[in-house]
């Protein structure tokens, strides 16, 4: 029998085997951040150890930094001392990072790619769960706590137990102005935020190989939103277009091998999933989420739904609760739901081509009055990028703020967060009470989404605006 | 890590389910640095509300948490786990949990407990009649009981075997991994010269 994309990938990293006993898996790459990484290091320190693969590691700040004022110290204390304690770390175990004030710094699922350093056939972790987002190159990659990044610093390799496999088939393409991430928010509300738990998910079928790089990526980030353990895609031309001249993808003859080993990193005809969801592409549309998980989704087309909707009676009282925190009647249309801010960024929608797709939308347009647009690239190259195509520009003429990279009011850890009571159409991928802050209402949206919405100040898509003139 | 075996404690029901791990510690409390000291932290959106579970008298000193399905599903933060810990928490039963939550569980000491929604609910019964009582859970047998007599309940909960032992022998990962260096040399010595290095 043949096998799966996921099997030949961890079966390449196996270092060591038994029964009974979760296999041991080499990680190719491993990526630090500010705020997972300080226990990590300090325990290492106190057991005198030291990093065994700097030349694999790599650290960036980003959940915890500031987007304004980037020229002056941090002013939050707290927030000052766990960067500083990354930076002295870095420089005692040998890693190298890419601070605040670097070209390189940027949300730690994006620059990773960027650099070239996200290969196909590869094992990635990061103490952050969205590091599924790498999959979308057809690695293996996974977040991981605090005690595993030690693990990893310590040994290069993390003890895992082998997940079962799932297709997800996506057949048709997608209908003009409906985006990769109306696709997984499609997905979370019919397979539900459990649905991927213990599986790998292989996202296949012709809407997957018809999305560019970045449209992957946005669906492979999402795959820890339904449980599961991780999301991949098969490498093909467009995986190979976008890691070629990339500063860390290989060159010449090593070029040549890397893509004939990545050329067999593809799901055989004769293997088998353990499960399958399929889905048809040419029937979504613009999707909204209406809850507090990202699994309580409608149609932007449809309204709130009633806690009567739901047969299961916890779905009923998460429905109430939800209701009740997020304000909503049942009933209300999607697009007669107000918000008062939108956040384009975090790592879910923060790279060149949603920027370039919300700044579309916004050109010749302004934010409404009584709105207020945060644009929040995820690196610092993305920001570059953007305002050599002059779309900073376009944002700042509509009336949104144009700020430097990071993680931003995707968790609202630094000071860009929501009041309470405030609502937010956000691209970032989680809407979990007080998330983007305490009492904050989050609805996830993609960026032509978020920008049409801006424009007209309720939840709404490009199709909802008055041409420009 | 200490060793865990069996546990006997107040049992607190906490009667939601998806409570994600921006619940149970909100992004605000991971700028710290240190390990330890989450206590404060724990559940802070709601600890101001007197009807919240831990804000009753009886569930004071409460070691064991009964949570609905999808407890601790979403972000990576270890310091979920922590912060459970430094409160008091040894023991969380649900039905299902997030994954990556349930192998820091596993990493820190916390026992995560799968049990049957079944069984969750007839805790929560349980409990919802004798506020205050207490739950065992053993990881030797893989059991949880509760109550006595006729209400008795007593039913297995599901753990890995790997990670059951490592809680019951209290032992340390990265020793158990160092100890296979051999095998991390030999496989380093054959990774193709195309992977990319960060240096
Ligand atoms: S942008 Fe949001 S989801 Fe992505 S790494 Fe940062 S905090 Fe996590």
């Amino acid at each position: 029998m043949g096998k799966t994309l996921a099997e030949k990938v961890w079966d390449e990293h196996v270092v060591r085997s038994a029964a009974n006993e979760p296999d041991l898996l080499f990680i190719d790459l491993h990526l630090v951040h500010e705020v997972t990484s300080p226990q990590a290091f300090e325990g290492l320190r106190l057991a005198g150890r030291r990093v065994r693969r700097p030349d694999l590691t790599i650290a960036t700040e980003d959940h915890n930094i500031p987007t304004v004022d980037l020229d002056k110290p941090i002013a939050d204390p707290v927030s000052r001392t766990q960067v500083e304690t990354l930076r002295r770390n870095a420089e005692e175990f040998g890693v190298r990072l890419h601070a605040l004030g670097d070209d390189d710094q940027g949300i730690v699922h994006i620059i990773g790619p960027q650099l070239g350093l996200t290969q196909p056939g590869a094992t990635i972790v990061c103490g952050d769960s969205h590091t599924s987002t790498h999959g979308a190159f057809g690695a293996i990659a996974f977040g991981i706590g605090t005690s595993e990044v030690e693990h990893v610093l310590a040994t290069q390799t993390l003890p895992q137990a082998k997940p079962k496999t799932m297709a997800v088939t996506v057949d048709g393409s997608l209908p003009e102005g409906v985006t990769a991430k109306d696709l997984v928010l499609t997905l979370i509300a019919q397979v539900g935020t459990g649905g991927g738990q213990g599986y790998i998910v292989e996202y296949r079928g012709q809407a997957i190989r018809e999305l560019s790089m970045e449209g992957r990526m946005t669906i492979c980030n999402m795959s820890i939103e339904w449980g599961a353990k991780a999301g991949m895609v098969a490498p093909d031309q467009t995986t190979f277009d976008y890691v070629q001249g990339r500063p860390s993808a290989p060159t010449g003859a090593e070029w040549d091998a890397a893509v004939e080993h990545w050329r067999t990193l593809r799901t055989d005809d004769d293997a088998v999933f353990d499960e399958e969801v399929v889905l048809d592409a040419s029937t979504m549309t613009p999707f909204v989420t209406w809850g507090t998980n990202p699994g309580q989704g409608v149609p932007l087309g449809a309204s709130v739904p009633a806690p009567e909707d739901f047969e299961e009676e916890n779905d009923q009282v998460a429905c109430r609760k939800a209701l009740s925190y997020m304000d909503l009647q049942a009933g209300t249309p999607m697009r007669d739901v107000a918000v008062d801010t939108v956040f384009l960024g975090s790592c879910t929608n923060a790279r060149i081509e949603d920027l370039r797709a919300a700044a579309d939308v916004l050109r010749g347009r302004s934010v409404a009055e009584d709105t207020r647009m945060l644009v929040v690239p995820g690196s610092v190259r993305v920001r570059l990028q953007a305002e050599d195509e002059g779309l900073d520009v376009v944002f700042k003429d509509a009336g949104a703020e144009w700020r430097g990279a990071g993680c931003s009011m995707c968790l609202g850890m630094n000071a860009d967060t929501l009041e309470p009571g405030e609502r937010c159409a956000s691209t970032s991928n989680r809407n979990f009470e007080g998330r983007q802050g305490k009492g904050g209402r989050t609805h996830l949206v993609s960026p032509l989404v978020a920008a049409a919405t801006a424009v007209r100040g309720t939840l709404s898509s490009p199709a909802d605006l008055a041409p420009v003139e | 890590m200490e060793k865990f075996t069996t546990h006997t404690g107040v049992a607190a029901p906490l009667r939601s389910s998806n409570v994600d791990t921006d619940q149970i510690i909100p992004a605000v409390y991971l700028k710290r640095v240190a390990r330890t000291g989450f206590e404060d932290a724990l559940f802070a959106a709601w600890r101001d509300d007197p009807d919240f579970v831990l804000n009753q008298p009886e569930y004071a000193g409460s070691t064991v948490l009964v949570a609905g399905p999808d407890f601790g599903t979403g972000s990576s933060r270890e310091h979920a786990v922590w912060a459970l810990m430094d409160y008091g928490f040894r023991v969380v039963i649900s039905s299902r949990f997030g994954d990556i939550f349930r192998t820091n569980s596993g990493k820190a000491g916390l026992l995560a407990a799968q049990v049957d929604q079944k069984v969750v609910q007839r805790i929560w019964d349980h409990l919802a009649e004798h506020p205050g009582a207490s739950v065992t859970v053993d990881l030797e047998s893989r059991t949880v009981r509760a109550g006595e007599g006729v209400e008795a309940i007593e039913d297995s909960f599901d753990i890995d075997d790997y990670t059951r032992w490592r809680l019951m022998e209290g032992l340390d990962d990265i020793g158990i991994t160092l100890g296979h260096e051999d095998d991390i040399a030999a496989f380093e010595a054959t990774r193709p010269t195309w992977k990319p290095a960060t240096l």
